[in-house]
């Protein structure tokens, strides 16, 4: 496989979405809400009420969490370790389900898309493999989620950082497992989902089609990590390395059997006319 | 003459459906190959297997002695396809469509900017093809495929929904790729756009070549009463012609077309004119043209069991 042709394929790809304000709008809205308006309105609320009823139950609540998190929990009061379990805990599975939603998106439209505009038999007529194709095609959709959550994972690190760091002696985050679930937990959960999903996109006749699939592909994988990205913040190290290796191995061998899914006739979107 | 393109009894299909069926086809190299036929004749699917964007189900394909199944790559680098519609980027201007395709076939890009002279796109390069018209679309996919200079041009249909000035562009290219030697396969079922410019005419239907042969060859075989134009110093010597032995009709339209019964008995009618002293002026095959060919060539097809 020639990487300079799969990095052809991909930027083309980048240079299409990124001319196309009507796909990458809405992507950044989405990136947004998770990152900046959903925390800021949450940790708003925590941070600033006087409501003696909400901070007991705040502390309530914190006193039915698990040992160890009650553990790693920073803060005098209650008030601050609502607003640092808030910020380190609960809002973690958006760090998974912003990239895939992402990257689901624009790869279902990958393959299926060629074929609607019609590139699909310019692709098929020319000198690439099919596996150049694919992974060109796969590095352009992981790209789109990363730059997304790598934007709102630096503005939510600034955000959280202001609005709980005077609370709890100063900047905490990001702690150690969300260093882990950025890097080594994320990746393979995309590129898993992302295989199947162009999987899909090769096999149907139009995007729609190819979109409902692949809402019905993500959606468990994202229902996994979700429950997996929480999970790893309560025990970083351990979990996270372990599970990150166990979706690296599922994330290859998807991405093989993706790549011999897809083939020059489902790019001309089988057979011919004449 | 070496032999670019050459399937023996290859069959493809589609379902139920057989679009190329026990297909033979011959193309000579740095030869211009016009495959006539109605759509569903299997003209793109006779394209789309010589590069190995198809796979056959059977029979055997070699293109510059490869097999484009085995060697698809190797073969895909050495050819150049134009579709019926410009596969082309809209959101990327035409100079970016120019790059990628570049980058693919391993092309510089020092050919861009004289590719698009050559076809006047040059000027819009800067713009998103989604702009451009139909005419302008198929101009970039013409420059598209010269880039890497290719040693087999398969057109499918270019110039559908083209205007002249357009269609002019392609048959230019045609007939200039062809002098420097480069092989040409042209699918159509525009008659007119292929008249003149084939060395070899290929009538396809139903998935098969079912004739193939020069124009003047088939003009040979299938055009039954022949066509000459004759004139004569005295015009009036020529009355009475309809009632030689070797002419079926004649019609006087300035001169006189003559119908004969078969184009080896010319110089029959000529030496019998010249020895009652009639001094002709004008001797001329009326060539058919590859319309009237193709509708012979039909008419004869339908006849056969």
């Amino acid at each position: 496989m020639r990487w300079d042709k799969v990095m052809t394929v991909a930027r083309i790809d980048l240079r299409v979405l990124f001319k196309s304000k009507d796909y990458w709008v809405p992507m950044g809205f989405l990136a947004a809400v998770f990152f900046v308006f959903i925390p800021l309105g949450l940790l708003t609320v925590v941070t600033s009420t006087n409501s003696s009823d909400l901070i007991n139950k705040i502390g309530e609540v914190l006193q039915t969490l698990p040992g160890p998190i009650q553990q790693n929990v920073v803060g005098a009061t209650p008030q601050a370790q609502g607003a640092y379990m808030l910020a380190v805990y609960l809002l973690a599975p958006i760090a998974i389900v912003v990239p895939l939603t992402i990257s689901s998106a624009v790869g279902a439209h990958a393959i299926v898309g060629e074929r609607e505009r019609g590139t699909g038999e310019f692709l098929a007529h020319s000198p690439l493999t099919i596996r150049e194709i694919f992974f060109g095609k796969m590095l352009a959709s992981v790209v789109p989620g990363f730059i997304a959550t790598g934007m709102g994972f630096f503005v939510y690190s600034l955000l959280v950082n202001a609005k709980v760091g005077p609370l709890v002696g100063g900047w905490f985050f990001p702690t150690a497992g969300w260093w882990i679930l950025i890097f080594w937990v994320v990746p393979p959960f995309i590129a898993l989902a992302l295989s199947v999903i162009l999987w899909v996109s090769s096999k149907v006749r139009s995007t729609a089609a190819a979109q409902q699939a692949a809402t019905l592909v993500s959606l468990p994988v994202i229902m996994a990590a979700y429950g997996v990205s929480s999970g790893l913040l309560i025990d970083p190290v351990i979990a996270a390395l372990a599970i990150g290796a166990v979706a690296w191995i599922l994330a290859i061998l998807g991405l093989v059997s993706g790549s011999r899914a897809l083939n020059r006739e489902s790019l001309l979107g089988f057979g011919g006319d004449g | 003459m070496p032999t670019a393109i050459e399937f023996s009894h290859v069959t493809r299909r589609f379902g139920n459906i057989t679009a190329v069926d026990d297909l033979n086809l011959t193309v000579p190299e740095g030869s211009i190959t016009v495959l006539l036929g109605p759509n569903g004749a299997g003209k793109t699917t006779t394209v789309r297997l010589t590069t190995g964007a198809l796979r056959s189900d059977g029979g055997e394909i070699r293109v510059l002695g490869k097999d484009p199944a085995k060697d698809g790559d190797w073969v895909r680098a050495r050819t150049a396809v134009v579709p019926p519609k410009p596969a082309l980027y809209d959101r990327l201007t035409g100079q970016e469509n120019l790059e990628y395709t570049a980058a693919i076939f391993d092309a510089d890009n020092s050919a861009i900017l004289p590719a698009a002279r050559r076809f006047g796109i040059d000027h819009a390069l800067d713009l998103n093809v989604g702009g451009y018209s139909t005419g302008m679309r198929t101009r970039l996919a013409l420059a598209r495929s010269v880039l890497h200079d290719p040693q087999i041009l398969l057109l499918d249909e270019p110039t559908a929904g083209l205007d002249p000035e357009s269609a002019r562009a392609v048959l230019n290219l045609i007939r200039e790729l062809a002098g420097r030697g480069r092989t040409i396969v042209l699918c159509t079922h525009l008659l007119h756009e292929a008249e003149g410019v084939a060395d070899q005419v290929v009538l396809m239907g139903a998935g098969r070549a079912q004739i193939a042969g020069s124009q003047s060859q088939l003009a040979h075989q299938y055009v039954t009463n022949p066509s000459v134009i004759l004139d004569a110093e005295d015009r009036s010597a020529l009355a009475g012609i309809e009632g030689h032995e070797h002419v079926v009709s004649a019609e006087w339209n300035g001169s006189v077309h003559v119908r004969l019964t078969h184009l080896d008995r010319l110089p029959d009618l000529v030496a019998d004119l010249v020895a009652r002293g009639v001094r002709l002026t004008r001797v001329q095959p009326d060539n058919p043209t590859l319309e009237t060919l193709y509708f012979e060539m039909q008419r004869s097809l339908r006849r056969q069991p």
